[in-house]
């Protein structure tokens, strides 16, 4: 099993009033960057460093970064230069992107290039995952909606080549031209570093990894739809010719482990407050969903069942493909749960405790969706480095050893015990040969 | 004015992909080319202009409607040189073409490529030139109905047109046209820098429309086309916004129809 350990690095300003409920317009893409602190501003990045390279020293496998843009809740704007300081000051981790924006860059061989940079600085430990990005990211670099799902996959395309044909040569696609691609620098591993693919719902994207065999990161969906999410990927597995495993299945999920119950409620119930941020369920942030649904950015009828829940869907940023919804009316919302961390504890979209609490609901978790590979989202919302840091010295000293013993005992194979890309049968000499 | 005046629907097949056509009278032909929010149908509007001699000929842009989407276009002008091949093939000569709004920034496109089967342009409200000072109301931050209600002069205008709330199949219309919007003018949005240069030598008499309480275009561009035209004039409708054709057909369709003056 793969262990990885996210926060979105929020932008933490309690004078700035978008932080927790003060009143203030909380509208996604509707805050203004004039209250914008850049010596806070400093302050969070270096401990979000910080609390990463102690992650490792707790046992993580990897540290999972992402992106976004305009906005206070991730801080991570441009995720590859926190991915090449890390590849500088740890050791072991593997660097886990989920994932740069494919369709806004509009010159990925730059990309290509800087993988390649963090891939050698890092003596190869980066993973590398693609995504389309929200609508926030399509306005904020305004990249053209309808072209969004075409672009992704021909910047992958390019990308991947620019890494492994020897150049120089030429790319005359349809939505990037090169006249001459021959990066020098290429990537540490060989043939390129591993490619995870994370996402929510998009029927496309799953299906599309599947055909790729691109191990597949459900980002903190509520379980029964994940589990039919990953039944989807390995149905197209199958007709692909391969059968797939625990090494395409990922899963992140909202874990803190604290000292006592009481201390371990107050930092979970964090989880919802903090900056706007559509993507932690119960937060107080409010998305603007005909931002979110660009005209053409999701394909309509290609969804996963994800979508039958309102309620997780509209947490997730994509409220709905259904007009109604679009603008912004949101009839069909049921009304928001008296508690919200409670709610979210009880359906364990939440997972807050003390080890011996945190560790059965893990297990349950496992048990249901069987990944490969998890990633613990911790240390959010309105959490403070003291709450982080409780929780990582607890994730390393009683978490992380149970959640190996437990998944060798659920035969939970990470995708660096299992190679995602060849067939079971391919690996069992190595196998037997490593036993 | 005829009360509803018999019009016609069919596909007009050109290698590009078929075009959805409604027509309607037997006069002056008159071509009119709808908002970035699609075709709403046979209109008021329409009939107003056959009440008043013309042969109004309504078409689906190509990618709006039931008009084949050509997925290679990439800008207006792409569209533009679709519409002037379904004029082509419709045989039209002497044609008034009506643009409005989005249709306004095509038909000025069009003109400044082929304007030999015209015999004037009418642009009401048009879009295609970046202001100099304001802005192009930006549809793509706006929910649907919040970009149309600001396209009627006040929210009465929009609620007495559109109701309460607007029957699904006008949201799915709205949708489904911003799609298409967004494939062709994304960025820059509705405007394109290499259209004004072509317009000095575009002598097709134009007559530049706009409502006075336009919210969506700004009427510095009526200015700004007849500064760049060697042929135009400007004539301000009292009580419209940006969608005169709703708000005051019979207004417009009598200034398509006196224009030019003989």
């Amino acid at each position: 099993m793969f262990i990885g350990h996210f926060t979105e690095r929020p932008y933490q300003d309690p004078n700035s009033g978008y932080f927790g409920a003060t009143g203030r317009n909380l509208m996604d893409l509707a805050m203004s960057n004039d209250s914008y602190d850049p010596k806070l501003g400093a302050d969070l990045y270096n401990r979000y460093l910080d609390e990463r390279v102690f992650a490792e020293e707790m046992g993580f496998d990897g540290l999972m970064l992402n992106e976004h843009h305009s906005t206070p809740f991730c801080m991570g704007g441009v995720m590859n230069l926190e991915a090449a300081i890390l590849a500088r000051i740890t050791k072991r981790a593997k660097i886990v992107l989920l994932g740069n924006i494919l369709p806004i860059w509009d010159d990925p061989l730059f990309l290509a290039e800087e993988l390649a940079e963090i891939d050698m600085i890092s003596r190869g430990r980066l993973v590398t995952g693609w995504v389309r990005g929200t609508g926030r990211e399509s306005v904020a670099h305004n990249a053209v909606p309808p072209f969004n799902w075409e672009r992704f996959q021909e910047a992958h395309d390019f990308i991947v080549e620019a890494w492994t044909k020897p150049g120089p040569f030429r790319w005359e696609g349809e939505h990037y031209h090169y006249r001459y691609v021959n990066p020098w620098a290429r990537p540490y591993q060989d043939p390129h570093p591993p490619i995870w693919i994370p996402g929510v719902m998009s029927r496309n994207t799953v299906k599309w990894a599947a055909e790729h065999r691109y191990p597949y990161v459900m980002l903190a969906t509520e379980l029964q739809p994940t589990v039919e999410s990953f039944q989807y990927y390995d149905e197209v597995a199958a007709e692909q010719g391969y059968e797939a495993g625990t090494q395409h299945r990922a899963y992140l999920f909202k874990v803190h482990v604290d000292e006592t119950e009481e201390l371990a409620e107050e930092a979970g119930r964090k989880y919802v407050q903090g900056p706007s941020n559509p993507f932690l369920e119960g937060n107080q942030g409010i998305i603007r969903p005909f931002i979110q649904n660009l005209p053409g950015l999701t394909q309509r009828n290609n969804l996963l069942p994800t979508m039958r829940s309102f309620a997780a869907a509209a947490s997730r940023g994509r409220a709905s493909q259904h007009l109604k919804d679009k603008e912004g009316k949101a009839q069909a919302a049921p009304p928001p749960p008296r508690d919200v961390y409670k709610d979210q504890t009880e359906k364990l979209s939440i997972i807050s405790g003390t080890p011996d609490t945190v560790i059965p609901k893990v297990r349950h978790v496992l048990e249901t969706i069987r990944p490969g590979t998890i990633f613990f989202w911790d240390g959010d919302g309105a959490m403070s480095h003291d709450d982080q840091m409780r929780s990582l010295r607890l994730m390393g000293s009683d978490v992380i050893p149970a959640v190996r013993e437990m998944s060798k005992e659920l035969d939970l194979k990470g995708p660096f015990e299992v190679d995602p890309a060849k067939d079971a049968a391919d690996d069992a000499p190595q196998e037997a040969a490593a036993d | 004015m005829a009360e509803s005046a018999a019009y016609a629907e069919r596909g007009v097949q050109l290698a590009t992909g078929k075009i959805n056509v409604l027509e309607g009278g037997a006069g002056t032909p008159v071509v009119v080319l709808h908002h970035s929010w699609g075709g709403p149908g046979w209109l008021p509007f329409h009939d107003a202009l056959i009440g008043a001699g013309a042969r109004a000929i309504v078409p689906d842009m190509p990618g709006w409607g039931a008009s084949e989407r050509p997925v290679w276009a990439r800008e207006p002008r792409d569209i533009a040189i679709i519409v002037a091949r379904l004029i082509e093939a419709l045989e039209l000569d002497d044609v008034k073409l009506v643009g409005l709004g989005f249709g306004g920034y095509v038909a000025a496109e069009l003109a400044t490529m082929n304007p030999s089967r015209l015999a004037a342009l009418v642009l009401v409200g048009a879009a295609g030139l970046q202001p100099r000072d304001g802005e192009i109301l930006d549809q793509m931050m706006l929910s649907h109905r919040k970009y149309i209600e600001e396209s009627f002069r006040n929210a009465e205008a929009y609620t007495a047109y559109v109701g309460e709330e607007p029957p699904d199949d006008v949201r799915d219309l709205w949708d489904f046209s911003r799609e298409m919007t967004a494939r062709v003018t994304w960025k820059p949005y509705m405007f394109n820098r290499r259209l004004e240069p072509l317009l000095g030598d575009m002598h097709v008499p134009t007559l530049l429309v706009w409502g006075k309480d336009d919210k969506v275009v700004p009427y510095e561009c009526a200015e700004q086309y007849q500064n760049a035209l060697p042929n135009a004039s400007i004539s301000v409708v009292e009580d419209a916004g940006h969608v005169v054709e709703l708000e005051q057909p019979e207004r417009l369709a009598a200034l398509v129809a006196g224009f030019p003056e003989d």
